[in-house]
């Protein structure tokens, strides 16, 4: 074989084939009016990776897909927060696709009449048919819209009825006070049934490949493009028959993955909104001139230290007390949130005044109390545990586990911290509940007490990662999940199931998380239990 | 010109056996991360039994073996599956990506380059000399500031400071449009458009990222320059080349710096191999759309597909890297053959 390479004939050959494309026509900049005063720009750090909430994979940012492009039957109402940031109002439910609905007269099931006028994105008309077919979907596909379903008692299709075009109406399995909010979460979204039958297979026979990337809904914003990784562009739906059509023509979500680039960006006035900031930033820029943070506490939310009752030590009540003592909360606050949240320590006692949820432990930092409950239990010359963190949470669990070990130390607990990879940590202590000690966070979208102990404190459900089991709680919980809060019976219940889990601390509270944003010349941001941005309301100032 | 084609048929041929082995590694070792993807997949409030559904729904209920004869048919029909984390099939999100990255790295080892091995000859023909502590000083900075800090650091001063540099917002400002897809490259499509306002936007936003892995690329690419300048200078054939009177140019690039440009050009393969699976970091900083932040993240969700879509890109990239330098080689030195070894 030989070998004939030279520069010249590379030369030659490459002089051939170059500059061979042809020119093509094309739009080079946006109109002028882009950069206008309708159009929003925000940045965040997540990606969004469908456009479909009932997707398997569909991750938590693609959550405001369903609430900015879809509509539901209902949603929540609007209110104003003491700090004069706006918060939805979880205790009024309002008409959105839905213009009315009441209860049949034996409470057994909800009847809707559909607003008249209503239509899609499309510009056909939203039926009853087009609400039974996604309420379908969100039953059957399985993963996460189902189990958010089931929340509501809403579980198989047989429960959704037409009645004619626009009326619906759903058989309730039980009479729960559940099942109205659950249609006002982002999951029970309207989609144009029209559309999507067209693109269903029989592979696939809810067109989850079609709507994945393609949006039938009835929302205020259209998807106008959508690049995964890099932005997503929203534009107003000047037709929107479920509410008053939205000030701002355009919102441009870009992401940027550095909270550094995020904050630099906002500072110098690029962008209008940096959404779900990082605790430091929101300190440090919060009073700065033009920027305004909002810092919500997310509701039903609280950030726990639990120890697991499957091992030995933390078997014993006292033990799991003593380590609540301990706690050094204060600096935890501080260090790990930057103070940006609610307190949950330092309660004054130990049966609640109210059903308020989360609501102050009465726990505090006692070093001495800790060390003679350890020796009451047998435990006076401590023991060695290891204390798991998730590498992808340690902006705030890391800080907090030091400290904590810093405390355990002094009462004679030697923990070791245990960093777990992001992609195991759920396996780990969720669903295998096989960590000693380890830092937990869970939020419940229903904002009622008796849901957050649905998840959080019955043996074997999801979020109750400490194993713990309480007869009484257990049978308080089913009790009270569906039951409605002004019943008599209620209150009661719930401050003993209060009671309970305090004086057993299963899971020892360190502070209710908050969601900061932070905006510039822009009004009108609301928080919502999603943590997700709706952009419906924004308004430039 | 036929010599030289079948010698990179014969080349592409001796890569097959690696292009098989990667699929078969990549396959088993991102099963052997930890982490369960079903688990992670099924959301935030998934019961044992939707966990069971998305395990079906995804095939990781099959027993490893089957998997993988239906990953590697995939693979053989072009088909790289789709990645759960962005939910678009793998070779889209490579296509897209890949570029960006290509087109960050190229530019910043074209700059680094300009600087690195004029620098490297300076510091050689004048050993310490004022040039020989600047390439020395700048070596030094290069190899111990991390990219990420050079990154904040400079938009911090360009950006932040100064309000020169446009906002870091990844490869184009949103009041642009991007390019028709004709490479993949802004620079190149938006000049194929002949829409020059693209262009310069393209060519701000490249800018700082460019410059910052061009710091951190120099170091390399300076230091072996001046190592090969020098170790070229002090040979026989320079001696002689002086002896006979030559003119100093003539032996300084012609005799010197040809010779010198093997190991110049063996590190730079290697610069350019690392730098694109290794500016992560960059990428993040400067919301840089690139393939290292796409493989993290995959890598951190245990999503196969996009994992081994990753490792099986960079296998192909390497293999044709190695045979563009080898073939750089025998035109640098017409005394390197393919058939001499």
């Amino acid at each position: 074989m030989t070998n004939d390479t030279s520069r010249r004939s590379f030369l030659k050959g490459a002089g051939a084939t170059a500059f061979g494309a042809s020119v093509l026509p094309f739009l080079k900049v946006l109109p002028a009016t882009a950069a206008g005063n309708d159009v929003v720009v925000a940045v965040t750090g997540q990606t969004i990776n469908s456009l479909d909430i009932h997707r398997t994979g569909t991750n938590r940012p693609s959550y405001q897909v369903a609430v900015n492009v879809y509509d539901r039957l209902v949603s929540f109402g609007t209110k104003t927060l003491d700090d004069g940031s706006l918060s939805y109002d979880y205790s009024v439910i309002e008409p959105e696709i839905a213009e009315s609905w009441e209860f049949t007269d034996d409470g057994m099931a909800i009847v809707f009449k559909l607003r008249p006028g209503g239509k899609f994105q499309d510009g056909s008309p939203i039926t009853a048919d087009d609400v039974k077919w996604s309420f379908d979907r969100a039953v059957s596909v399985g993963g996460f819209p189902t189990v958010q379903m089931k929340a509501g008692s809403l579980e198989k299709p047989e429960q959704f009825e037409v009645v004619d075009d626009m009326t619906f109406k759903i058989n309730l399995l039980r009479k729960s006070k559940l099942t109205l909010p659950d249609l006002a979460v982002p999951v029970p979204m309207i989609i144009n049934a029209k559309v999507a039958r067209e693109h269903a297979t029989d592979d696939d026979p809810w067109a989850m490949e079609y709507l994945h990337k393609n949006p039938a809904g009835s929302g205020a914003f259209k998807v106008a493009s959508w690049k995964p990784g890099e932005q997503l562009v929203y534009e107003r739906n000047d037709n929107w028959t479920s509410g008053p059509v939205p000030a701002v023509k355009r919102v441009v979500l870009r992401e940027v993955p550095s909270p550094a680039t995020r904050r630099a960006l906002l500072e110098r006035g690029d962008v209008n909104m940096s959404f779900n900031m990082p605790n430091k930033d929101a300190k440090e820029l919060s009073g700065e001139g033009d920027i305004t943070i909002a810092t919500t506490p997310i509701e039903n939310a609280i950030y726990c230290l639990c120890p697991n009752l499957s091992f030995e030590p933390f078997k014993d009540k006292k033990v799991r007390q003593a380590i609540a003592w301990s706690v050094p909360y204060e600096e935890v606050f501080q260090t790990a949130a930057y103070g940006r949240g609610a307190p949950m320590w330092g309660g004054d006692a130990t049966t609640p005044a109210d059903i308020a949820w989360p609501q102050k432990f009465p726990y505090s930092t006692d070093l001495d109390k800790a060390k003679a409950l350890l020796e009451e239990a047998g435990y006076g010359s401590g023991f060695e545990v290891p204390l798991s963190i998730s590498l992808s949470q340690t902006d705030w669990m890391e800080p907090a586990a030091l400290l904590i070990q810093e405390n355990l130390a002094k009462i004679g607990i030697k923990a070791t911290i245990e960093k777990i990879p992001g992609a195991n940590w759920r396996t780990a202590s969720l669903v295998e509940k096989r960590l000693p000690l380890h830092l937990e966070t869970f939020g419940g979208w229903l904002n009622y007490p008796c849901y957050y102990f649905f998840w959080a404190y019955l043996e074997g459900h999801l979020f109750n990662s400490s194993n713990y089991r309480n007869e009484e709680i257990e049978t308080l919980t089913s009790e009270t999940l569906h039951m409605n809060v002004d019943d008599p019976a209620y209150a009661p219940k719930i401050k003993r199931m209060i009671e309970i889990a305090w004086d057993e601390v299963p899971r020892i509270a360190l502070w209710q998380p908050a969601l900061n944003v932070g905006t510039r010349s822009l009004d009108g941001y609301e928080y919502w239990f999603h943590r997700q941005l709706d952009v419906r309301g924004l308004k430039k100032v | 010109m036929a010599g030289r084609l079948s010698t990179i048929g014969v080349r592409i041929t001796h890569a097959i056996p690696v292009i098989l082995g990667v699929v078969v590694v990549s396959f088993l070792l991102t099963r052997a991360l930890p982490g369960d993807p079903a688990v992670y997949f099924a959301g935030a409030a998934a019961d044992e039994e939707s966990i069971a559904e998305i395990r079906t729904a995804l095939g990781l209920d099959k027993p490893l073996y089957e998997q993988f004869i239906i990953y590697a048919g995939d693979v053989a029909t072009g088909d790289l599956g789709n990645s759960l984390s962005t939910g678009q099939p793998v070779l889209e999100d490579l296509a897209n990506r890949l570029p960006a990255s290509l087109e960050l790295t190229l530019t910043a080892l074209l700059l680094s380059c300009s600087i690195a091995i004029p620098l490297g000859v300076l510091a050689a023909t004048r050993p310490g000399s004022a040039v020989d502590h600047l390439c020395r000083v700048l070596v030094t900075a290069g190899v111990s500031l991390p990219t990420f800090f050079t990154g904040v650091v400079l938009i911090y001063v360009f950006y932040y400071l100064l309000g020169i540099a446009p906002s870091p917002l990844g490869r184009l400002d949103f009041i642009y449009i991007e390019p028709d897809h004709v490479t993949g490259f802004y620079l190149i499509d938006a000049a194929i458009a002949g829409d020059w306002e693209t262009w310069l936007g393209a060519l701000k936003q490249l800018v700082l990222p460019a410059a910052t892995l061009a710091l951190f690329t120099l170091a390399p690419l300076a230091r072996m320059t001046r190592a090969a300048m020098l170790s070229a200078l002090s040979s026989d054939y320079i001696r002689t080349a002086r002896a006979a009177g030559l003119t100093e140019d003539k032996v300084l690039f012609t005799y010197a710096f040809r010779n010198a440009l093997l190991p110049v050009i063996t590190t730079l393969g290697m610069v350019f191999s690392f730098t694109l699976g290794a500016n992560v970091l960059v990428e993040k900083v400067f919301a840089w759309p690139g393939i290292g932040s796409y493989a993290v993240e995959a890598l951190v969700v245990s999503d196969y597909a996009a994992v081994q879509g990753f490792v099986l890109a960079m296998a192909l990239l390497f293999v044709a890297l190695n045979l563009v330098i080898d073939l750089t080689y025998t035109l640098i030195d017409p005394r390197i053959g393919f058939e001499t070894k």
